[in-house]
């Protein structure tokens, strides 16, 4: 999302660089550099640091290792990871078809309008509303829960059967499967946002040139199309995975705290240090941030190697 | 007949993708309207707008949100112009940490700021007036990117350079430099940036939680836990004022919004 810089002018004020002149140039930034130290900086290397403590203020591994013995911690990590897996691919793959569809594959011009329109708004529409959404549609009295519920057929022995009782079958709302469904709305969005642009780089002679050459359908998506779009595509995946991960606000209202994420065991650690001291809550804070960097540093490699293609 | 093919398959990603999008819309709606039993009415969104608790968290988290905006811009915008005139070699390191709040989930964020200043020599959170100081240096950092974006894009489309010397040449201290003739000549990409940091700071869910201030987001957890209909109309408004948030952005910004939007 970050776009490269682009170059400056260079001016005969920033050209004159002796020493104290551009001591004093870096005065003008002071305010800000000391706001991010003070309200950013100081709050994440305190958790950083008391990840390392004992409550004596000792240097220690063992809260890093306490943590990933934990069987509580290890299955809200398991949880939280496979939720941002499942969510980012299944967004993933759905986003990239819409964008598909809105971008060359010539959908109806109206509907590329409301659904561009329409992903920039979903993708911005998280937390706690995207939860009463879904509670009130798939909720156990929901719309079309009690839509689906209302098919039933007469047999001729005049039996009523309801087919499509859909929390008789299993499902649940208030369960990973729901959570997957409310994430979805604002991933797949989030992917027809971030790929759109991609796509449209594609270049109709790349098209026309593989067709030339007796190439199918397959042959170009696989062979010329996806090799060009896959550094995007991992990127734009590994945002979404990044966003399910760090989400908190869509996962409590829905749940009320009662599934075993990273981030909601966190906050339960906030309100009343459930783990056995607080500097376990730090280490299981640190793993976040640690996936989160990992995210970041992957997805700002993978952005170079787009950007190479994509203004050619 | 290959390329109508091609078409069909496209129609139906593009419908299902439309479903996704309206069917929670219409169910959210249409649930929202059933609060009176057998007729359909518009009895939820009256009784939300009428509880007067709402009209106070709601009323708290729109003071806080322009608080936020204008602390921003007087954060940021003198940064982002020092930058460009004086300061070039700064930009990548403030740009990486214009983007740490995306990499830092808010609930760690949230954590280390309670960790860091409920305790002396500060002790933040002891008082309300403190923790509102706190909350809202809080509620800047988790709205930097979009701000730091929006002034960042703004100020790249004008010619900061001639604007200083123009206005220096005719008198102009710094502050004058900065809000009356930088700041007026980028008014419109501040202002896209200040919808998105409001329409943010009204959603924000965990500094109000754990800061234990009365935002909106706390209020729509706690009405979603005792009530059925109430939490439906909130979201539609919720969704709503989104709309209308992005709607004006679009309407300034001239379709360039979707390049601010991308992270969340």
């Amino acid at each position: 999302m970050a776009e490269t810089s682009i170059p400056i002018k260079s001016s005969k004020v920033a050209d004159r660089s002796y020493t104290f002149d551009s001591l004093k140039n870096w005065v003008g930034v002071l305010p800000f550099f000391l706001f991010i130290l003070i309200f950013l900086i100081l709050p994440s290397t305190n958790l950083f640091i008391g990840a390392f403590q004992d409550q004596g203020g000792h240097f220690t591994l063992a809260n890093v290792g306490i943590v990933l013995s934990d069987p509580f911690v290890y299955d809200a990590y398991v949880t939280s990871l496979k939720i941002s897996v499942i969510t980012s691919i299944a967004g993933g793959l759905f986003g990239f078809f819409v964008a598909y569809a809105i971008t060359i594959g010539n959908a109806p011009r109206w509907m590329r309008g409301i659904l561009m329109s329409f992903s920039g708004l979903a993708a911005n529409f998280g937390g706690v509303p995207l939860a009463f959404a879904f509670i009130a549609t798939l909720g156990c009295t929901g719309f079309i829960s009690v839509f689906l519920n209302q098919i039933c057929f007469s047999s001729p022995a005049g039996i009523r059967t309801c087919p499509f009782d859909i929390y008789k079958a299993g499902f649940n709302l208030y369960s990973l499967a729901g959570l997957t469904l409310c994430y979805l709305y604002f991933q797949f969005p989030l992917m027809v946002l971030t790929i759109a642009p991609a796509l449209e780089g594609l270049k109709r002679e790349w098209r026309e040139a593989s067709e030339n050459l007796g190439g199918s359908s397959v042959q170009y998506w696989w062979n010329v199309a996806l090799p060009i779009l896959w550094p995007s595509i991992l990127g734009s995946s590994i945002l979404l995975f990044a966003s399910a991960f760090g989400a908190y606000a869509t996962a409590q209202a829905l749940t009320g705290g009662f599934i075993n994420l990273v981030t909601i065991l966190i906050g339960d650690e906030i309100r009343g240090d459930v783990l056995n001291n607080p500097n376990e809550g730090y280490a299981l804070a640190l793993g976040m941030i640690v996936v989160m960097a990992v995210c970041v540093a992957a997805y700002t490699i993978l952005q170079r190697r787009t950007v190479r293609w994509i203004k050619s | 007949m290959k390329t109508k093919n091609m078409n069909l398959w496209a129609l139906l990603w593009a419908i299902l993708g439309m479903l996704y999008f309206f069917v929670p819309l219409y169910g959210t709606f249409d649930f929202s309207l059933r609060m009176k039993k057998g007729v359909l009415s518009f009895l939820a969104y009256q009784v939300v707008l009428s509880d007067p608790q709402f009209l106070a968290s709601f009323r708290y988290s729109a003071t806080m949100g322009i608080i936020t905006v204008i602390a921003s811009v007087i954060i940021f915008l003198p940064t982002v112009y020092w930058i460009y005139i004086r300061l070039p070699q700064a930009r990548p390191v403030v740009e990486i940490i214009s983007i740490l709040p995306f990499i830092i989930p808010a609930i760690v964020f949230v954590f280390g700021l309670i960790r860091t200043f409920d305790r002396p020599p500060l002790e933040l959170t002891m008082t309300p007036t403190k923790t509102d100081i706190l909350i809202t240096m809080g509620y800047i950092i988790l709205s930097m990117p979009y701000m730091y974006r929006a002034i960042d894009v703004g100020m790249r489309s004008i010619d900061v350079r001639n604007l200083t010397e123009a206005a220096q040449s005719l008198g102009s201290n710094w502050f004058q430099i900065l809000f009356n003739v930088i700041l007026p000549n980028m008014r419109i990409a501040v202002l896209s940036g200040a919808l998105i940091v409001f329409a943010t700071v009204l959603g924000e869910l965990v500094l109000g939680e754990f800061l234990v201030r009365p935002a909106l987001g706390p209020y729509m957890v706690d009405v979603g836990r005792d009530e059925a209909y109430q939490p439906a109309a909130m979201a539609l408004m919720a969704w709503g004022l989104t709309w209308v948030c992005l709607g004006l952005i679009s309407i300034f910004g001239r379709g360039n919004t979707s390049e601010q939007l991308t992270g969340r």
